[in-house]
């Protein structure tokens, strides 16, 4: 499949147009439209609400919904990244964010000085701050290490690089299993914004507020990075033509070792957040590499932008889900991920702003 | 063909290996028999799967172990009755055997629909979703697979014995394998392949690959499904975790382990497989450099990693690169799975 026929047909108004009238967009827009409806005005019964007639409950939703989008963010972008590079899908992903997860409780328990019940109360902002750092250099450098070792030398055998960092997940999971243990962990975060503020009569947590800033800061801070320096430059220069940026001298192999390292020390930043969010433990590394692979087949492989937009509207759907479904039917909430999933693959098979491999 | 050219030391070779495994139950100890070979047949059965689909359709599949599962709750919720678990239709064994069989297929048919516009990576990622979430559906929607599992599930009395469950594995194994590769020269096998090598020119052509891919996926689905009915009567009981995202890579691992563009491999594999789970604990080496029982997937992960770093084609394509000069086999990317011409 040539990229640049499709390519084609898409950028052409009239190709635009044309596939607006399929039946699978018009099914994804009545589908849209039905649950707007449900949400706005029928959900009686569910938990929440119908959002007319309690909007704080609607508000708060849509705010669970944004701040875990932010973590969601932070978690993928790394992955997309590094696909949109080298075109390797990297299955340690998960590993590497609950390994850092670990890594950042242990130095926190360090610092506080206590192994257990720590008080928010006594975590200053250095007692998070340095072990996010910590956790995500650890990250960061065990997928250079990965990168360097097992995937410098099959470059371009997608499949097989696939089969080692799966491999490498495996392994990773059960060292892990025997260094930190069986038992949920939490990273605590620290007391300046363990508290409350009150929203049109609702109560919310300033800490979920914390991580999306962190988030934001992350995306901007990664934005930046891509369109105003010189490395983001090569790097944007390489997800569209590896082989000329390779032709006019510029030195891949130290891009794509960066890159690696930039990657998994974002998926390093969300173990983190994560583990403040919602605690590490076994099988964490499995449920975050499903979040970001959710988020990057919805928003399509290797762009940023539809990294942003995966992560929002997936968090929507999280945070809709057990709030709007009726109470008996709340354990559903599962299968409205996958119905998502199915909706955008049937309307755009690459993700939302995905191109053809 | 004729007879003359298909009695190749191949085929000679595989007839001989099934006419050893006919004979195994009086040959071997109970154990190895009921325990070691059920087990390889039904993991080899299910790992053939994903070879099939990844070598004739370029498409990876991690889905094959949720197909297993959905098979195995199906047949679980029909056949018991007045248990506590489950929804105990309480139907006769053989509907219940056709109710999950149909559920199975169904689903690898919507599934495969879904996706059936991908390829290659994004088919790999696109399955392991699909796994981890049918995951998520059984372990959360306790209806249908009672808390914590289905447990003391009956086989059919014409599988009663331990040894017929063998056979029965042994069956649908030759079967399987005879079926897939003959299905490479049918018309669908072809167009298949086909499809995998060119979706563009075969859409051209006037096939149409969404259909295709769908299809083949389905038929995967079912033979997986197969396997996971095996399973569910070898072991009396399935609960959610046994097809969580652990499982659910083993599974791909066994297939790569033998190889994973080869169809014979998916049973080396498992049997690979099931003589390190089984015997590595009794080697008296073992304890001495750390490795227990709980370090099992440490092992299974280092192994495949050194697969997957000397040869992608797993034990098959050592076993053919040691031989020599008997044919050596060089799959395309596309027979990997992978994207790239």
């Amino acid at each position: 499949m040539t990229p640049a026929l499709i390519d084609a047909d898409r950028s052409s108004p009239k190709g635009r147009v044309t596939e607006l009238r399929r039946p699978s967009v018009w099914v994804a827009a009545v589908v849209g439209a039905a649950v707007a409806a449900w949400v706005l005005f029928l959900a009686e019964g569910t938990p929440a609400g119908a959002a007319v007639d309690d909007p704080g409950k609607f508000l708060v939703t849509v705010l669970d919904g944004v701040t875990f989008a932010g973590l969601l963010f932070v978690a993928a972008s790394g992955f997309t990244l590094i696909f949109g590079l080298m075109r390797t899908v990297n299955m340690a992903h998960g590993s590497l964010f609950l390994l850092a997860a670990y890594v950042a409780i242990r130095v926190q328990e360090a610092m506080v000085g206590r192994s257990r019940n720590i008080d928010p109360a006594d975590v200053g902002l250095l007692d998070w701050l340095v072990p996010l750092l910590a956790g995500a250099g650890v990250a960061a450098v065990l997928g250079l290490l990965i990168q360097q070792v097992f995937l410098q030398w099959n470059e371009g055998q997608e499949m097989r690089q696939t089969l080692v960092t799966l491999a490498i997940t495996v392994v990773l999971a059960d060292q892990m299993l025997r260094e930190f243990g069986g038992l949920a962990q939490r990273m605590v975060w620290p007391g300046a914004v363990t508290h409350f503020f009150s929203v049109m009569g609702e109560r919310y947590a300033v800490t979920r507020l914390f991580m999306l800033a962190i988030a934001v800061l992350v995306g901007v801070a990664l934005w930046l990075w891509l369109t105003r320096t010189s490395v983001g430059m090569v790097i944007r220069a390489g997800v569209d033509d590896r082989q000329m940026v390779r032709g006019l001298g510029i030195n891949i192999r130290r891009v794509f070792a960066l890159t690696f390292l930039a990657g998994s020390f974002l998926a390093g930043v969300g173990g983190v957040l994560g583990a403040s969010f919602a605690g590490a433990a076994p099988g964490t590394d499995g449920s975050w590499l499903l979040n970001a692979l959710v988020v990057v087949i919805i928003g399509g492989l290797g762009s940023l932008k539809g990294a942003a937009a995966g992560s929002l509207l997936y968090g929507m759907v999280v945070a809709f889900s057990p709030a709007y479904l009726p109470s008996q039917y709340s354990y559903y909430a599962i299968i409205m991920t996958f119905g998502l999933l199915a909706l955008v693959l049937a309307v755009r098979p690459y993700g939302l702003f995905g191109r053809p491999a | 063909m004729k007879l003359r050219e298909r009695l190749t030391a191949r085929t000679l070779v595989l007839a001989g290996l099934v006419l050893i495994l006919v004979l195994l139950p009086s040959l071997a100890t109970a154990f190895f028999v009921n325990f070691v070979m059920t087990q390889t047949l039904i993991l080899g059965l299910a790992a053939a799967t994903i070879v099939f689909l990844s070598r004739y359709g370029g498409m990876t599949s991690l889905a094959q172990l949720l197909m297993f599962g959905i098979a195995g709750f199906m047949f679980g919720n029909a056949a018991l009755d007045g248990g506590a678990r489950g929804l105990n239709l309480g139907w006769h064994p053989w509907a219940a055997v056709g109710f999950a069989m149909l559920v199975t297929t169904l689903a690898a048919f919507v599934l495969g629909a879904i996706a059936s516009r991908t390829t290659g990576i994004y088919f790999l990622m696109l399955t392991l979703v699909y796994g981890v979430i049918g995951y998520f559906v059984f372990a959360q929607i306790v209806e249908i697979s009672g808390p914590g599992g289905i447990t003391s599930i009956q086989r059919p009395d014409l599988l009663g014995p331990p040894v017929r469950l063998y056979y029965a594995g042994l069956l649908l194994s030759v079967l399987a394998y005879l079926g897939f590769r003959a299905s490479r020269r049918t018309a669908f096998g072809l167009a298949l392949q086909g499809v995998r090598d060119d979706p563009v020119r075969m859409a051209s052509l006037g096939f149409n690959v969404a259909l295709h891919r769908a299809l083949a996926f389905t038929l995967a689905g079912f033979v997986a499904g197969l396997a996971g009915l095996l399973n569910v009567w070898w072991n009396g009981q399935i609960d959610p975790a046994s097809i969580s995202i652990g499982p659910t890579l083993i599974l791909l691992i066994i297939a790569v382990i033998g190889g994973i563009s080869s169809l014979e491999g998916a049973w080396l594999g498992a049997f690979v497989y099931v003589l390190v789970f089984t015997y590595l604990r009794d080697l008296p080496l073992v304890d001495g450099i750390g490795i227990t029982e709980a370090r099992f997937n440490t092992v299974i992960g280092v192994i495949v990693l050194a697969i997957m770093v000397l040869s992608p084609e797993g034990l098959t394509g050592i076993v053919q690169r040691l031989r020599g000069g008997a044919r050596p086999v060089h799959p395309t990317e596309k027979e990997l799975g992978g994207t790239r011409p």
